[in-house]
């Protein structure tokens, strides 16, 4: 997926590429394609790049439609592209309450 | 570091059925859940479940939920609720959320049982309030008693959609349709059947061209799509609705696998990216299990034998078990498990076409396009005999693991033999008492009893009835084919509800009877 | 709207009836429940408008997930209405962006 001599057919506009796919972060469906043709060809470059999955429900619904645009623009099956890393913590939480958690001594 | 024998992560059917299994053994067992409810999606599902009598058939879905609790109460597992599994580091070590404090906790064993999340489809005003998940619907209707809307568009096709689909009308709402992009309906044919003859039009090949309204959903269109599911200009149709519903699927809620270092694979047969696991659910990390949904969508009668499968290999696995006696249990819940996994809904038939059932009886097109078995289709199923005299009607036309009405006729009149997915077939040597557990057995209101001729010139004939306001004897209406279009003129003259019903009415309509064979549901109001 | 009396799950229990304000008006619903599902019974559709392109969003998954139903609850921005629950007295107001102050010059 990292091969960057991939060619990429030229970035075409699409009728629906002002459709809101990251709900929170308000990414559009052409902000993601247009991520892919400046060089973004994983899920965690397009998630660095853009913050797509990185608002508030941490990706909860826009994982699988994120994936299936990359892959489409890539010209590649969906399970062929990596997941993005998975890291804790799995849902949004408090800086207050993370910095509550104290080592245990005993 | 508080230690336990086994830390379950989720409180849904797997969960819980893992924790009691463990439990059993003795382990010590704590489980987490993330909601301020145990019991996953369970509680929301109102539905009688499928199956046979060992996987619970025919029993509520809330209702299993409750006896699972009340099991695992009783064995001393700890539920802790509200409570965030935030992440699975190395050791088995897992932090959690709760309250606002995070614990750190160490299992000797881990389940992880997280189940699945709805997936989404995008189209212009998908953001829209008024756009819902499947899920939300159901969470509003029957854990807070509040309608989605008055009236809803269900986009989707699949169980979900079309259970969720009836349970809005339970609840009281208008369904306007049913669209799916997919040429098939993807659920069980008896769901399907049951909402088609409510009224509710089934539109296959079609999505949602978009949704309408500026601060909330007042309206849809719809069109048909071709093979590359582009819209086809001019099939556009328009609804006016408050409320669209999206059922289009579940992806296996994986995250915390991957990060727990499974080794973790994207598997289109499980439905999304699952950890790799072996016979007894234990993923490449020793000790690591996991089960249901998490691990490959499936319905949650599997995920409850996965759970145990899981439960009893963890008690192996610490010595509370011996191999033998392991080897003994696991084997009778995978028998279980390999029958629920029979049919043409089995996991290992996700996107084959099935043009003939097991017996070689050719599928109804009509239910697969529209919704319902047409009356042409409907006489070569095994189920629907002639008779004189009263008789049940079975209209099962596909292989799916469920035989609660064989067990249900004390007069042994349906049989389905020991292959759980056969159709059940009438023996007509067997007289019928028109009892009617048999209609209130079926899990998919498949079951009519029919009285062809009365001897009057009209016919009589009982159907499974799950609405408010009850129709009452004497009352006259409308009877509706199984598309759901008006017949003829019925007037109700018994209704039975009985506590071996379990909330499943049982109408009886009367009709000339050339309509016995066509009529199958009972609407109030004014004639024809 | 109220499921008043449904097939299988019959009448459904609540708690007790309380006062709550949602943007400074008096509303009712019942104490424990999601405060989403006190806001939908009194016809409140909208919970936020979004930060960049300022468009209305409510409930949508229900179970917390999605937290497309955040609003501002005693002060405090983005609280997941849909499994919070009701209490007497709460102040709810509708969020805009990350706070309850509205933009200037906004149609809404």
């Amino acid at each position: 997926m990292n091969d960057r001599n991939r060619a990429l057919k030229p970035f075409v506009p699409q009728p629906d590429d002002d459709l809101i796919v990251c709900r929170c972060e308000e990414i559009t469906k052409g902000e993601i394609r247009r991520a892919v043709h400046d060089g973004m060809f994983t899920l965690t470059e397009i998630r660095r790049y853009l913050r797509t999955g990185m608002g508030l429900c941490q990706g909860q619904t826009c994982t699988k439609l994120v994936k299936s645009i990359v892959a489409r623009e890539l010209g590649v099956r969906p399970n062929e592209l990596g997941p993005a890393t998975g890291r804790a913590p799995m849902r949004p939480i408090a800086m207050r309450t993370l910095a509550q958690d104290k080592e245990e001594t005993k | 570091m508080k230690r336990y024998d086994m830390i379950v992560v989720g409180a849904g059917p797997a969960g819980l059925s893992a924790a009691i299994e463990a439990a059993k053994h003795g382990l010590q067992v704590v489980v987490y859940d993330e909601n301020a409810r145990p019991g996953g999606q369970l509680f929301k599902q109102i539905h009688k479940f499928f199956g046979s009598k060992e996987h619970k058939a025919k029993i509520r879905g809330f209702h299993i939920g409750e006896e699972l609790l009340a099991e695992a109460a009783a064995l001393g597992v700890t539920v802790v609720l509200n409570a965030i599994v935030i992440g699975i580091f190395p050791e088995k070590e897992v932090t959690v959320k709760v309250e606002d404090r995070v614990e750190h906790i160490k299992g000797d064993t881990i389940l992880i049982a997280t189940g699945a999340s709805e997936n989404m489809v995008t189209f212009p005003g998908w953001t829209l309030p008024g756009v819902i998940g499947a899920g939300a619907a159901q969470t509003m209707m029957n854990l807070h008693g509040t309608m989605p809307g008055k009236r809803v568009l269900m986009l989707g096709s699949g169980n979900v959609g079309l259970v969720v689909s009836f349970q809005l009308m339970q609840a009281g709402c208008e369904v306007v349709a049913l669209a799916d992009a997919a040429p098939r309906v993807g659920g069980y044919g008896v769901h399907a059947a049951k909402v088609a003859r409510c009224g509710v039009p089934f539109y296959l090949s079609h999505t949602i061209v978009s949704a309408e309204g500026t601060d909330c959903v007042t309206g849809v269109t719809i069109g048909q799509v071709d093979q590359n599911w582009q819209i086809i200009p001019g099939t556009e149709k328009h609804f006016d609705v408050d409320t669209i519903c999206l059922a289009v699927g579940l992806s296996p809620m994986s995250k915390l696998c991957d990060m727990a270092g499974c080794e973790m694979e994207d598997n289109p047969a499980k439905a999304g990216f699952v950890p790799k696991v072996n016979e007894y659910g234990e993923t490449s990390v020793s000790g690591i299990y996991a089960a249901g949904d998490v691990s490959g969508i499936e319905e949650a009668s599997s995920a409850m034998i996965e759970g145990r499968i899981a439960g009893i290999a963890a008690a192996a696995k610490l010595g509370y078990l011996s191999e033998e006696a392991c080897q003994k249990e696991i084997a009778i819940q995978e028998a279980a498990l390999d029958g629920l996994r029979q049919g043409m809904f089995a996991p290992g038939m996700r996107g084959k076409q099935i043009t003939e059932t097991e017996e070689g009886v050719a599928i109804s097109q009509n239910l697969l396009q529209h919704g319902f078995v047409a009356e042409e289709e409907i006489v070569r199923f095994p189920g629907v005999t002639h008779q004189k005299g009263v008789h049940p009607v079975i209209e099962c036309t596909q292989n799916i693991p469920c035989n609660p009405c064989q067990d249900a006729c004390p007069k042994h009149c349906i049989r389905i033999g020991s292959n759980i997915t056969a159709l059940p077939s009438i023996d007509a040597e067997k007289q019928c008492t028109g009892c009617g557990m048999c209609v209130a057995s079926c899990s998919g209101q498949a079951i009519f009893l029919v009285d062809e001729d009365c001897g009057d010139g009209t016919a009589e004939i009982t159907l499974p009835y799950e609405f408010l306001p009850l129709p009452q004897t004497g009352e006259k209406g409308v009877a509706l084919g199984r598309n759901g279009k008006p017949v003829c003129e019925a007037e109700i003259v018994k209704v039975r509800s009985a506590k071996a019903f379990d909330h499943t009415n049982l109408l009886t309509m009367k009709v000339a009877k050339e309509f016995a064979m066509q009529a199958r549901f009972f609407q109030k109001g004014e004639s024809v | 709207m109220r499921i008043q009396e449904h097939p299988i799950l019959g009448t459904q229990e609540h708690g007790t009836l309380v006062s709550f304000t949602f943007d400074g008006t008096p509303l009712q619903g019942y104490a424990g429940e999601p405060i989403a599902m006190a806001l939908k019974n009194a016809g409140v559709m909208v919970h936020r408008y979004t930060r960049k392109e300022h468009k209305p969003r409510g409930i949508f998954c229900a179970i917390g997930r999605c937290t497309d139903c955040v609003m501002v609850v005693n002060g405090q921005p983005n609280v997941r209405t849909c499994i919070t629950p009701l209490e007497a007295g709460m102040e709810i107001r509708t969020q805009y962006g990350v706070t309850a102050e509205q933009p200037e010059g906004e149609a809404k």
